[in-house]
């Protein structure tokens, strides 16, 4: 009976995506369609082939680690993907003729930029903290996730929506808001797969063993929660047509701009800060061995943190059409939420008390370190930039671009980095990564690309801030925006070079993954089941 | 639980007593430094957000008693500009640009400015260097489409050219002689006119377009390929040129034509920023 069902909405929608497909009003929207009717059909034959037999049963007593495999070598290639096309970037910048006349409009710079950012934001970074929070919340839980076959859902929706907007940037559709890009219909697609990320990882704290819940799980929460309103307001548009990907915002000006960064800001505070410290508490005191410094610390930062980062927002409008008002409140809650955030590097340092020995041995503690040093500078540097006479030299220059990737790169790439290399062997049943001194070298050429790519990065931000101001005696302006931007050429290669070590890193990462993942028989079982672990 | 479970061999602090996957936490309390910093930013938050504009109110928000205000500020910084400028604004902006000597202050900063307008408003054309680029007129040069005396550089940036928002824009119309002229007698033509410059060229085929560009061009062009301001004919007997002077880009522009379009400033600039813009492209090596 299920399996007609099944067959019979598998048929449906591949039919409607190629109706779809042939009304579609622009090339992204079709394009999309024959996508969806692809798969669709495929799943339908498959579908077919089984028709009736019956399934092999499921061992569902362990941990449901499948997914996460499937997590860990998503996270892996996409965040090559995502570096790739950052490295690209970078040089286009530099050599404009990179912009080939044959790529036309799909390469130019202009497309391939949110095709970065949502590559190593959403597909990196989205899939490491989904794939870390299925395995942090059945370990911290002693349960296995809920809702069986959800998970997989989940994994697979996401991917699928990855790929709905990468091409879709590609094609020339985006609703032009920074890291919200995609058009209305892949927004109700996140919705969907978010709703069912937030039902397991909910499901699975409800059933938990243990009677608290783990600080590192009300990060995740707070994160998931949070991405799913931010997704939703910042969302809310009209459709032009049902049979095309344009779609109008129902908020405009300023309204719409203080959304968008409120989004925008919470995007950086709960995806890339929230989530992120949720791993951290994880995989720090897992990888030292110690207990984490400070219960009361992890209590008073949360609360801190989640409550002011929501307030924050209109430090990206400062000097703009917005209210001095919000300015100003925007600039006071950013200061105030340095501390907080300083909270969680504090924890994360001070655990490694007593395990400091271990910076020299264990090249994975050594990230983790520097991906913890990373946070804190940016969220120094952040609060800095929110002052307004600071950001009126910052506001539009490279200076922003370094500050986003010493957090990313720094901070949200180690401690990424550190946690793969923690899963492989555990979740492959590997004693250990095949190859230390390949971690090692990833720990180097990352780190020497950071400070490459941030170095260079803070000396364009400061030169071209300068020059813009720059008015001689008369109060004429001294430079002309082309003199700043061939001003800027050599710390715009630097910065691709950095970007070269930085991805070469995360090639020789892949490639240890990969031969860990290959090589040898399991030397033990990968992961106890929840009993199990109960009566250890 | 056990007295010992509940405490950190290494640091000898105590955990509060929950494990989770072997993860234990330590009853550390709040770094004293830490707490401190954080109370301090409150406090200067809440101090800041009385001098500042800052809560918002039904009608309109707090102002802060400092009055700050960015649009003020930012009003009140231009206007300190003008009034110290004032004056010598003035003077430029009633001079007649060919009697004004260059040892006027209005001379200099009619120069400066000009610079600074140039900067913001020319160079994406014309090049920051003002050294122009293929269909954008290099101004350095004392080779001029429509002239380059004071009045006639004025008329052009005032009034722009081809443009359909001016009334006065500067006008003229090469056709497009693909639809006119054989193709051999174009290929012809293109010698010709590479042989005007001296350039690389076919003599024999040059000499059958004789005829072809007394015809044709030289209503525009001039008897001696010289040009002519008014028709913004380039002159075709040097060197430089507007479109290049490849033999392609010579037959695109006999073929095609081309129609190059500058936008009219009088409605974007003021007097005085017109006639400062003027003295500092007449003064950068081609002014007649
Ligand atoms: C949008 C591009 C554009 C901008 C901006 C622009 N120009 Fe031009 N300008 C042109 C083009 C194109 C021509 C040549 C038109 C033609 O083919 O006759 C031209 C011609 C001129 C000429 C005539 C040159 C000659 O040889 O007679 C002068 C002078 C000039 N521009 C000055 C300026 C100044 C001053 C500004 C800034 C206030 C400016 N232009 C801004 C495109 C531009
Ligand atoms: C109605 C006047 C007119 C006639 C007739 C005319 N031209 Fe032109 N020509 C122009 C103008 C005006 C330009 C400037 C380009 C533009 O903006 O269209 C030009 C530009 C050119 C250029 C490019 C110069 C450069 O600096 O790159 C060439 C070459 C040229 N003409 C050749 C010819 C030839 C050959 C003929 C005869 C077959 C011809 N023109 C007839 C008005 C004319
Ligand atoms: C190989 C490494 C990388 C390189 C070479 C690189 C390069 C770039 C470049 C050239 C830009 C455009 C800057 C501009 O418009 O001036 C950019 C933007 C951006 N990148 Fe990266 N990037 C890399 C890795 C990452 C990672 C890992 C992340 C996040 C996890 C990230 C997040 C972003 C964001 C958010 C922006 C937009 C910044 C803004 O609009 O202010 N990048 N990157
Ligand atoms: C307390 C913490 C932080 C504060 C107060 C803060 C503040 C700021 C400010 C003031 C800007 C510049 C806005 C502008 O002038 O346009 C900015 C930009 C940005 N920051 Fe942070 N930052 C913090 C932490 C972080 C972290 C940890 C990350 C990343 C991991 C990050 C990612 C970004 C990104 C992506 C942008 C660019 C947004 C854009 O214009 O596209 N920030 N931040």
């Amino acid at each position: 009976m299920i399996d007609t069902v099944k067959l019979i909405a598998l048929g449906l929608i591949a039919l409607i995506a190629a109706l779809a497909a042939n009304w579609g009003h622009d090339i992204s929207y079709q394009v999309h369609a024959l996508i969806i009717m692809a798969i669709a059909a495929v799943m339908f034959i498959v579908q077919l082939r089984r028709f009736g037999s019956a399934q092999p049963a499921v061992d569902s007593t362990g941990y449901m680690d499948d997914v996460i495999r499937a997590g860990v070598i998503a996270t892996g290639f996409w965040g090559v993907v995502g570096f790739l096309a950052g490295v690209f970037i970078a040089f286009q910048l530099a050599f404009p003729a990179l912009n080939f006349d044959w790529g036309q409009p799909f390469t130019n710079f202009g497309r391939l930029r949110p095709l970065h950012t949502s590559a190593v934001i959403f597909a990196f970074g989205g899939n490491a903290l989904i794939m870390s929070s299925f395995y942090i919340v059945q370990r911290t839980c002693g349960a296995r996730l809920w809702g069986g076959n959800l998970a997989w859902f989940v994994f697979w929706g996401y991917q699928l929506f990855i790929v709905l907007a990468a091409t879709g940037y590609l094609l020339g559709g985006t609703q032009s808001k920074e890291y919200a890009e995609p058009e209305w219909y892949i927004d109700i697609w996140l919705t969907l797969v978010w709703v069912a990320f937030l039902a397991v990882y909910l499901g699975t704290i409800f059933k938990r063993q243990e009677k608290h819940i783990y600080v590192a799980n009300w990060f995740l929460l707070s994160f998931i929660i949070t991405v799913a309103m931010l997704h939703l307001v910042n969302n809310i548009s009209i459709p032009v047509s049902i049979w095309g990907s344009k779609s109008v915002q129902v908020f405009s000006g300023v309204q719409d701009a203080m959304v968008q960064w409120w989004y925008g800001h919470n995007a950086v505070g709960f995806f890339l800060t929230a989530g992120f410290l949720g791993m951290m508490y994880y995989f720090v005191p897992k990888q030292a061995g110690r207990p984490v410094f400070s219960y009361k610390l992890s209590i008073i930062h949360f609360w801190a943190l989640i409550f002011l980062y929501i307030w924050a927002g209109p430090h990206h409008l400062h000097y703009t059409a917005l209210p001095d008002w919000a300015s100003t409140l925007g600039m006071v809650f950013s200061v105030i939420l340095w501390m907080p955030s300083w909270g969680g590097m504090i924890n994360g340092l001070m655990t490694l008390q007593g395990a400091w020995d271990k910076l020299r041995t264990d090249p994975i503690i050594r990230m983790m370190v520097i991906s913890l040093a990373f946070y804190g500078m940016s969220t120094f540097e952040g609060p800095m930039m929110s002052i307004r006479a600071v950001n009126s030299l910052s506001h539009y220059t490279d200076w922003t671009i370094g500050h986003v990737h010493s957090g990313a790169l720094g901070w949200n790439g180690m401690i990424t980095f550190a946690a793969l290399y923690f899963l492989t062997p555990k979740l492959w049943g590997k004693k250990e990564m095949y190859s230390m001194s390949a971690i090692n070298w990833h720990f180097w050429l990352a780190t020497l690309g950071i400070v490459l790519y941030a170095s260079s990065m803070w000396v364009t931000g400061i030169m071209e801030g300068l020059m813009w101001r720059e008015v001689d005696a008369q109060g004429f302006l001294v430079n002309s925006f082309a003199d700043t931007v061939s001003a800027k050429f050599p710390m715009y290669v630097v910065r691709g070079l950095g970007g070269v070590l930085f991805l070469a890193g995360a090639i020789v990462m892949v490639w240890n993954m990969y031969m860990t993942i290959r090589g040898g028989a399991p030397v033990r079982v990968a992961t106890p089941s929840p009993s199990q672990q109960q009566a250890a | 639980m056990s007295d010992n479970l509940n405490k950190d061999e290494v640091t000898g602090v105590d955990t509060t007593g929950h494990v989770w996957d072997g993860i234990r936490e330590l009853n550390n309390p709040l770094p004293r430094w830490w707490l401190w910093c954080f109370y301090l930013t409150v406090a200067w938050g809440v101090v800041y957000t009385i001098a500042y504009p800052a809560w918002p109110l039904i009608n309109g928000a707090t102002s802060g008693f400092l009055g700050y205000s960015t649009r003020a500020n930012v009003a009140a910084d231009i206007e300190a500009v003008d009034a110290q400028n004032a004056e010598v604004a003035a003077q430029l902006a009633a001079a007649d640009l060919s009697t004004l000597s260059a040892d006027d202050p209005a001379y200099h900063y009619g120069v400066a400015g000009g610079a600074a307008v140039f900067r913001a408003n020319c160079s994406q054309c014309h090049g920051s260097g003002a050294a122009g680029a293929v269909g954008y007129p290099n101004l350095l040069d004392n080779d001029w489409l429509w002239g380059g005396s004071l009045e006639a550089i004025e008329a052009t940036v005032r009034h722009g050219v081809r443009n359909d928002t001016d009334d006065d824009a500067r006008y003229s119309e090469m056709p497009a002689f693909g639809e006119i002229l054989e193709r051999d007698e174009i290929t012809a033509l293109a010698e010709y006119v590479l042989a005007l410059s001296n350039q690389e060229h076919d003599a024999a085929l040059a000499a059958t377009a004789t005829e072809l560009f007394v015809d044709n061009c030289s209503s525009c062009h001039g008897e001696e390929a010289e040009g002519m301001y008014d028709l913004g004919a380039p002159r075709l007997s040097d060197a430089i040129t507007l479109y290049g002077n490849s033999r392609d880009a010579v037959i695109e522009t006999i073929t095609n034509a081309r129609f190059g379009v500058m936008p009219a400033w009088g409605p974007r600039l003021d007097e005085a920023e017109i006639k400062a813009v003027t003295l500092y492209v007449h003064q950068l090596g081609g002014g007649e």
